[in-house]
């Protein structure tokens, strides 16, 4: 009975709306008090049920909520026999709550998709070696599993048999399909767009990448800051406090009316659910862009961040040294790049594989006598011709004439940050590169529009040579830069400004910067989800795309903007209410519900600007408008 | 110990989730401070004592209140 009258609210509803039409119809149109009167109590009758049903019960495990005041104001109201206000306040609950429910839903909607991603199947090998459907619970590790096209990868797993192309957006953002073959790794949620695979499940369920992700998300929406925690324990006391107060305020007048009165408008209903809605429109606007927040903590110290610290590597930089500039000095460049080719695609430095790149197709030669000089580069012999590879210092060594020209391009290329690699043949130099890792494309840009977003310093900490690391600063417009620092030396500056009242925040890879993530402010890892990042962070970058930290930056500030907006929208509704109580005439039931429900609408639909929340091109003023 | 995650039909009110905590919490063998109402995911995590109680009656409670189960997977903790 209980579940039906429950199920049955929508419906109730509706009814109700009809008998209260039907009701006004009979006073006014056919001024017949009788059928207003009837109508009115059997709308309220009805629609109270499930209401009290709700108050009921909260009652049994000890709990004053909204519902226990509803109820009590509503049989006062029938008791005083004023049906029009029971009727309606009645309706205006049911339907506020029908609305409530629905907008919350928009709300939710991003992180819903994300969880809605993961696989619920797996196609298992049996016993007889044979493969039928499982539900995805039931696959554990070492299970082989038969993943067909157009099908998503279960778990995490390693390819077995067979080919194919994974679409691996969900996990990493990129959405260009990965190729995979024998010994691949492939990862839950991903799609196989064309191909068949058999996988053997290396993490199941919540332990997969993909799961992990969920979990953070989910927690993520839920979790609570201090604000809220307080607000949660205010309101604990704040209902049985109103109820109490209703009780001393019929006690002292004996005005049935006004008692019942104050229990509707202190209903606490848009302090209660501002903050967590607008906690989940902005964590499942930051899903869906790319930027996954740890909670609405990190929302907060996020929005009030001073200083962001940049790793180098791999962080403002892509990682992957490459040629940025080159001068010939000799006649017959194809013959040395040959040679140069030849001599480096013996060796496996970092800085050999970018020259390599830079020359690409060649003529290669026999390379004999090869000699790796420690600190400097390599000698060999190419076609009876002496070639050597390496800095200044080896070209020294080998008696290489640098002449005036040669020596201002030395100059230029250091003070551009680069690597240099310098190639004589027979003691005559040829060629000079200068190597350097290439800038993000666009990170100037973030930069400052992170400044423009009230970002006091951003300082860079390498383990780089100050030379390359001042370039990168010059270059980016960075407040300070600092080089030569190991993993402990950034821990121990960061814990300075710390110290200093600052709040920071550092944005790394997530490997080797894991101290640093763990102790910052806010800890950002430019990743792919990987284990280590997810649980030391506090912001993760997917697809380690740097523009989405402008992105994060301006989410998280509206968001902390949007969740004081809805805290004064609720504080300010019940302050007027209980002000026009007190010093006006027109206050009553009825007005005080409409109200009520009306500000609960008015934080939702204040939460919902936050998932349309987007950074226009690159002007930061476009997020301050917000 | 057991460690469960139920998930319910979608949460509306946020007065709810202090009926299911109380409910909850008020089931013999359940760990008080492990009890974790989640609002905007519509979850519950619980960890229990199995010998004292089971899934089937911690569900049973929430759903006396009004608020349907889905589903709810348990593990040892």
């Amino acid at each position: 009975m209980q579940r039906i009258i429950l199920d049955a609210k929508n419906l109730i509803t509706l009814v109700s709306a009809t008998l209260i039409i039907l009701g006004f119809y009979g006073r006014f149109g056919m001024d017949n008090m009788f059928v207003f009167d009837l109508s009115l109590i059997i709308a309220t009758v009805i629609g109270i049920a499930p209401i009290a049903i709700q108050a009921y019960q909260a009652i049994k495990v000890k709990v004053i909520s909204i519902d226990v005041l509803v109820t009590i104001a509503v049989i006062g109201a029938l008791l005083i026999q004023n049906y029009e206000e029971s009727a309606i306040v009645t309706f205006l609950f049911l339907f506020g709550s029908y609305l409530e429910q629905r907008t919350l839903k928009r709300t939710r909607s991003a992180i819903k998709e994300l969880t809605e991603m993961a696989p619920e199947s797996a196609l298992k090998q049996n016993a007889a070696g044979e493969f039928e459907e499982v539900d995805v619970d039931d696959v554990d590790e070492g299970d082989v599993l038969l993943v067909k096209t157009g099908a998503k990868i279960p778990v995490d797993g390693t390819v077995l048999t067979g080919e194919g192309h994974i679409n691996e957006a969900s996990i990493t953002g990129e959405s260009v399909p990965v190729s995979k073959m024998n010994g691949s790794e492939v990862f839950a949620g991903t799609i196989l767009e064309n191909g068949t695979i058999q996988i053997e499940a290396d993490r199941v369920g919540e332990d997969t990448t993909f799961g992990q992700i969920i979990e953070l998300v989910e927690e993520a929406q839920d979790s609570k800051s201090e604000a809220e925690r307080f607000i949660d324990r205010f309101s604990k006391y704040y209902t049985p406090a109103v109820l109490v107060l209703g009780f001393i305020v019929w006690l002292f007048t004996s005005n049935v009316e006004l008692a019942i009165t104050v229990l509707v408008l202190g209903c606490p209903g848009a302090l209660v659910i501002g903050v967590p809605v607008s906690n989940v429109a902005g964590i499942g606007n930051g899903a869906r862009n790319g930027v996954l927040l740890k909670g609405s903590e990190v929302i907060n110290d996020f929005s009030n961040v001073d200083t962001i610290l940049f790793d180098k590597t791999g962080t403002l930089t892509i990682g992957n040294p490459e040629v940025a500039e080159k001068e010939f000095y000799g006649e017959d460049m194809d013959e040395v790049l040959g040679y140069l080719a030849s001599v480096e695609r013996e060796s496996d430095h970092p800085l050999a594989k970018a020259v390599l790149q830079d020359i690409g197709p060649t003529n290669f030669s026999v390379v004999d006598e090869t000699e790796v000089v420690k600190g400097g580069g390599i000698i060999a012999k190419v076609e009876g011709r002496r070639v050597a590879v390496g800095n200044v210092a080896l070209m020294e060594k080998e008696n290489v004439e640098l002449n005036e020209r040669v020596r201002k391009d030395l100059e230029r290329f250091e003070k551009n940050g680069n690597s240099l690699v310098l190639t004589a043949v027979d003691g005559v130099l040829q060629v000079l590169m200068g190597i350097r890792d290439q800038i993000r494309p666009g990170v100037k840009e973030d930069l400052q529009n992170l400044k423009k977003l009230g970002v006091k310093n951003l300082v860079v900490l390498s383990g780089d040579n100050q030379g390359t690391v001042d370039a990168v600063a010059g270059e980016l417009g960075l407040t300070e830069a600092y080089g030569h620092m190991l993993p402990e030396d950034k821990s121990a500056h960061l814990e300075k400004l710390q110290s200093e009242g600052q709040i920071v925040a550092f944005v790394g890879d997530g490997v080797n910067d894991s101290p640093s993530l763990a102790l910052a402010d806010i800890g950002i890892a430019m990743g792919t989800g990987t284990d280590v990042a997810i649980e030391t962070s506090d912001v993760i970058l997917v697809n380690s795309d740097f523009s989405r930290l402008t992105h994060a930056l301006g989410l998280t500030k509206s968001t902390a903007r949007n969740m004081k907006q809805n805290i004064i929208i609720a504080v300010g509704v019940v302050l007027v209410l209980l002000t026009a109580l007190l010093f006006s005439d027109w206050m009553n039931m009825t007005i005080g519900m409409l109200v009520h429900e009306l500000s609960i609408l008015a934080v939702i639909f204040n939460a919902m600007r936050l998932m349309i929340y987007r950074r226009r091109g690159k002007n930061a003023n476009a997020a301050e408008t917000f | 110990m057991q460690k469960a995650t139920i998930q319910l039909e979608t949460l509306s009110c946020p007065s709810c989730l202090q009926k299911i905590d109380n409910a909850v919490k008020g089931v013999d063998g359940v760990e008080k401070d492990s009890v974790k109402v989640m609002f905007n995911a519509s979850k519950v995590k619980v960890n229990f004592d199995g010998e004292a109680t089971t899934i089937e009656n911690i569900e049973n409670v929430i759903e006396k209140l009004g608020y349907p189960v889905i589903k709810s997977k348990v593990k040892a903790a």
